[in-house]
């Protein structure tokens, strides 16, 4: 296992910045704010070692019975969402302690974890980038189809798991290896190198790189 | 949320650049780095139009090079450029003077505007 460290935020949008060499930077902006541990997993009560954080306003009437307890025995206010992070060294932390951007160093690599726009309804060509069909040499309004889907009478059915039309995004996506390009702690920003999956207002968890990232 | 984003931008927004429109002669002061040593290279030219808002928005300058045309797209807000210094103002009736690129010689000139209107 590794020591993972990572906040809940929500993506604000996508803007540029120029760097120190004068070139110009894709950003993602996400606001992180401030992130507090409800609790805690052991190694001895859990069978596994965690830390719990909670993120985002919401009023306390919405908050239901079992849930409001929850904050009540870390004691702090309810947030909208919850998430555990699996770390060795969930020791380190205590409940109620808060977490703010200030975890990220400008320069490390991060994942990014968020649930990706939805599309609807879509066809082959779109949600599993099939070729379709050629747009003349006689082909008869099957230009966006997806041609063959197996074979004769054996073995006398489709496949399980072929790839056909379905509802596509609304996929939870993580994206590997962004690089933090400016920590705004005043404001509670993290500026991200590149783009994030999800919508704008959407909830999005950032965490430092699984992979060893480059360098 | 676009109210956080704006704060985000305005901290590459520059303030010193001058009210610049389409038609005006303009010469872009350009901060140009090699290796070790910076100089700053004069582009002067025509602004063809003005593209974008906020800390995208993007200007058009052409010039005559050896009778070849050269255009050179700047962000309005880069700090690549050094300054911004109007040598005219042209006397235009559209925003995006892409006309010119078809007219040579005194066709392709634009009128300077008068300041007494």
């Amino acid at each position: 296992m590794r020591n993972t460290k990572g906040l809940l935020g929500t993506k604000l949008g996508m803007t540029q910045v120029w760097d120190e060499n004068n070139k110009l930077i894709p950003v993602t902006v996400v606001e992180v704010g401030t992130n507090v541990v409800t609790q805690l997993r052991s190694q001895e009560k859990d069978g596994y070692s965690a830390v719990q954080i909670a993120y985002g306003q919401i009023d306390p009437r919405k908050v239901n019975k079992p849930e409001s307890g929850h904050f009540k025995a870390a004691g702090v206010t309810p947030r909208r969402y919850l998430a555990e992070i699996r770390t060795d060294d969930a020791a380190n932390y205590e409940v109620g302690q808060e977490l703010t951007a200030e975890i990220f160093e400008v320069g490390s690599v991060v994942d990014v974890v968020g649930t990706s726009k939805g599309k609807g309804f879509a066809g082959v060509m779109k949600r599993h980038n099939f070729q379709g069909v050629s747009a003349s040499h006689g082909a008869h309004r099957n230009h966006r189809k997806p041609g063959s889907i197996g074979q004769s009478s054996t073995p006398g059915h489709v496949f399980k798991g072929k790839r056909m039309a379905g509802r596509m995004g609304t996929d939870r996506v993580t994206v590997q290896n962004l690089a933090i390009q400016a920590v705004d702690l005043e404001r509670g920003l993290i500026l991200v190198k590149g783009a994030v999956p999800g919508a704008k207002g959407r909830i999005v968890f950032v965490r430092n790189a699984v992979k060893g990232g480059s360098k | 949320m676009s109210q956080k984003l704006d704060a985000v931008d305005a901290a590459s927004l520059r303030s010193d650049i001058p009210d610049f429109r389409p038609g005006d002669t303009v010469k872009v002061h350009v901060n140009i780095i090699e290796g070790t040593r910076s100089r700053v290279q004069i582009f002067q030219g025509i602004v063809l139009g003005r593209q974008g808002d906020g800390v995208r928005e993007t200007f058009r300058v052409r010039k005559l090079s050896f009778q070849v045309g050269v255009e050179r797209v700047f962000p309005v807000h880069s700090p690549v450029i050094d300054k911004i210094e109007i040598v005219s103002r042209g006397d235009v009736r559209r925003a995006k003077l892409y006309y010119v690129r078809d007219r040579v010689g005194k066709r392709a000139k634009i009128r300077e505007k008068r300041e007494d209107q």
